[in-house]
């Protein structure tokens, strides 16, 4: 992923709520905005919303909540989502399709399906699960730019 | 920038230069400046809900009188099914047609039979494309235009099949040119037409070459009926929301309307968070072409009446093997416009989004439109473009003038004092 912290980028934070289904999806809406705003590629665009939607449902369901910072920058569409949820206890697991350890009312709600993680890893081209038990996950996903 | 003609216009007499147009606007397409409504070509869209909440009547939609007919030999009328549901105590909608002719037109042609047409051929492309699913309609010409500047991914989920009204104009242009032997520039295909979004689409049509409609407002008229109907129930339940999709003969569609609604969906469609779903139809009126801006009739009332209208009619009249249509598809695909862009390169895009971040920050934001814009944000977008001023925003105006004022007010104060102290 690139180090470069930006002399040319764009810097949104966003506090996730937790429980809050009905804001679940706010922030990446507003990313989603900006990157048409930029005149970004549809397709990085389709990208960008669907990892980061995945990835703010999960905090919601999961993580009661988190902070998601979005850096945009010449070169990609950085995405870091930061937890001080529970943890995942088998990341293997979790990536695989249709594993799903949401708790079932929020599978009473439609949610759980168990494709959030492999979305997310199939969305971008860059993908890095950090986490620790009892201390909470980060996930950094990165969406390079297409060549003009 | 292709094709932004719009058939909104602004009587500038009548226009107050208040907010309620430019708050209401689904692309914030207008402003106010020097106290006057102006509208960006490449934001309108033609919803025409301006034209829905202006109070003044200031905002007008356009179209031609139906004075249009006299340039013509030989005139067609082309209804909409929404007509039909603008007359009390209607119980056959031949009634209308007869007294179409009446009224002076040599032919009419049902805009629902044509809309049958459709619903055969748009089944026919549903079921063929199954990698495109859900599809979504395309015969309001609000939602073509608002997938074209916001929704890019999109585009290829667009029925990329003509409208009723258009197949119906070349269809009665044939008919007419067959039984009067006339040429195609003495006959006149005169559409009525329940809102100005089709009147722009009838004079800048997306997708295919010049359109063959002309247009005329809704009028009423009540006498004995001919037998000039070419259609049923799928036809005529194409004037409200539901219609549409209910003529493709399938359960899994959604039917949106009215602007705010079809925004959120077109938004979940985006997000990829509909499964199982063939057909969207989406309109840009509440209610569905009954709720049209230049209908009379209350939409819902509407609705009810066509529904009425069509309780024992067969469920269609016009069928594409005795009714063939030629090329029916779009001859163009339609390409995404980003009017909404700030900049030209990525780099330029970089620091005016910034600055509008920065810009928003400063503001109150209390998006309360006395600058003209119908938000803070939108205010900072204009002054990134170029096109307003940060002291538009009448607070940071006040501050700006407190600073100018203080040293004066505190000069006042050493005056007083000087003059307490004698």
């Amino acid at each position: 992923m690139s180090d470069q912290t930006g002399s040319a980028g764009v810097v949104l934070k966003y506090t996730v709520s937790p429980d809050d289904f009905t804001r679940a999806g706010e922030a990446s809406s507003k990313v989603k905005n900006i990157l048409k705003q930029m005149g970004i590629s549809p397709d990085v665009i389709r990208k960008v919303s669907i990892a980061m939607y995945e990835g703010e449902i999960n905090m919601v369901i999961h993580a009661h909540g988190g902070e998601i910072t979005v850096t945009i920058t010449p070169q990609e569409v950085l995405m870091e989502l930061k937890d001080v949820g529970p943890g995942i206890e088998d990341v293997e697991k979790a990536m695989k399709a249709g594993y799903s350890t949401a708790p079932e009312q929020v599978r009473a709600l439609g949610f759980g399906a168990g494709m959030g993680l492999p979305n997310m890893q199939g969305c971008t081209d860059e993908m890095k699960v950090e986490t620790e038990l009892g201390v909470g996950t980060t996930i950094t996903m990165s969406v390079h730019m297409e060549d003009k | 920038m292709a094709n932004f003609y719009h058939s909104v216009r602004l009587d500038e007499s009548l226009c107050k230069g208040c907010i309620n147009c430019i708050k209401r606007c689904p692309t914030q397409a207008i402003r106010v400046r020097n106290g006057k409504a102006v509208i960006t070509s490449e934001f309108c869209i033609d919803c025409g809900e301006c034209i829905r909440i202006c109070q003044h009547h200031a905002k007008l939609p356009t179209y031609d009188s139906v004075d249009i007919m006299k340039n013509y030999k030989h005139t067609v009328a082309l209804p909409a099914p929404a007509l039909y549901g603008q007359f009390n105590n209607l119980t056959d909608v031949r009634v209308v047609l007869t007294a179409l002719k009446i009224m002076g037109f040599d032919d009419v042609f049902e805009v629902s039979g044509a809309a049958e047409l459709v619903s055969e051929i748009s089944r026919d492309y549903v079921m063929k494309h199954t990698e495109h699913w859900p599809i979504i309609s395309t015969a309001c010409p609000v939602i073509v235009r608002l997938i074209r500047v916001r929704f890019p991914n999109l585009i290829t989920h667009m029925l990329p099949v003509l409208p009723p009204v258009e197949v119906a104009a070349r269809l009665a242009r044939k008919k007419a040119m067959a039984e009067t032997g006339l040429p195609a520039e003495d006959i006149g295909i005169l559409f009525i037409s329940p809102c100005p979004a089709k009147t722009t689409f009838a004079k800048a049509p997306l997708c295919t070459d010049k359109s063959e409609i002309l247009l005329g407002p809704m009028k009423q008229a009540a006498l004995a009926p001919e037998d000039l109907s070419i259609s049923g129930r799928i036809g005529i339940g194409w004037g409200s929301t539901g219609g549409e999709a209910g003529g493709l003969l399938s359960d899994s569609y959604l039917a949106a309307d009215g602007m705010e609604n079809v925004i959120r969906v077109l938004e979940d469609l985006e997000d990829e968070k509909f499964h199982d779903l063939q057909f969207i139809e989406l309109n840009a009126c509440s209610g569905g072409c009954v709720g049209g801006v230049l209908t009379v009739e209350n939409p819902y009332i509407a609705q009810a009446k066509l529904k009425r209208l069509h309780k024992y009619e067969v469920v269609a009249r016009s069928h594409l093997d005795a009714t063939p249509v030629e090329k029916p598809f779009w001859k163009n695909r339609l390409e995404y416009e980003p009017v909404f862009k700030l900049g030209e390169s990525l780099l330029e895009n970089i620091n005016k989004i910034n600055l509008v971040e920065e810009l928003c920050a400063r503001f109150p934001g209390l998006d309360c439109g006395s600058c003209g814009a119908p938000t803070c944000k939108a205010l900072a977008e204009d002054i990134v473009r170029g096109k307003a001023s940060e002291n538009d925003c009448i607070h940071i105006l006040r501050e700006y003038l407190k600073e100018i004022i203080s040293p004066f007010s505190m000069l006042d104060k050493d005056l007083n004092q000087g003059e307490s102290d004698q």
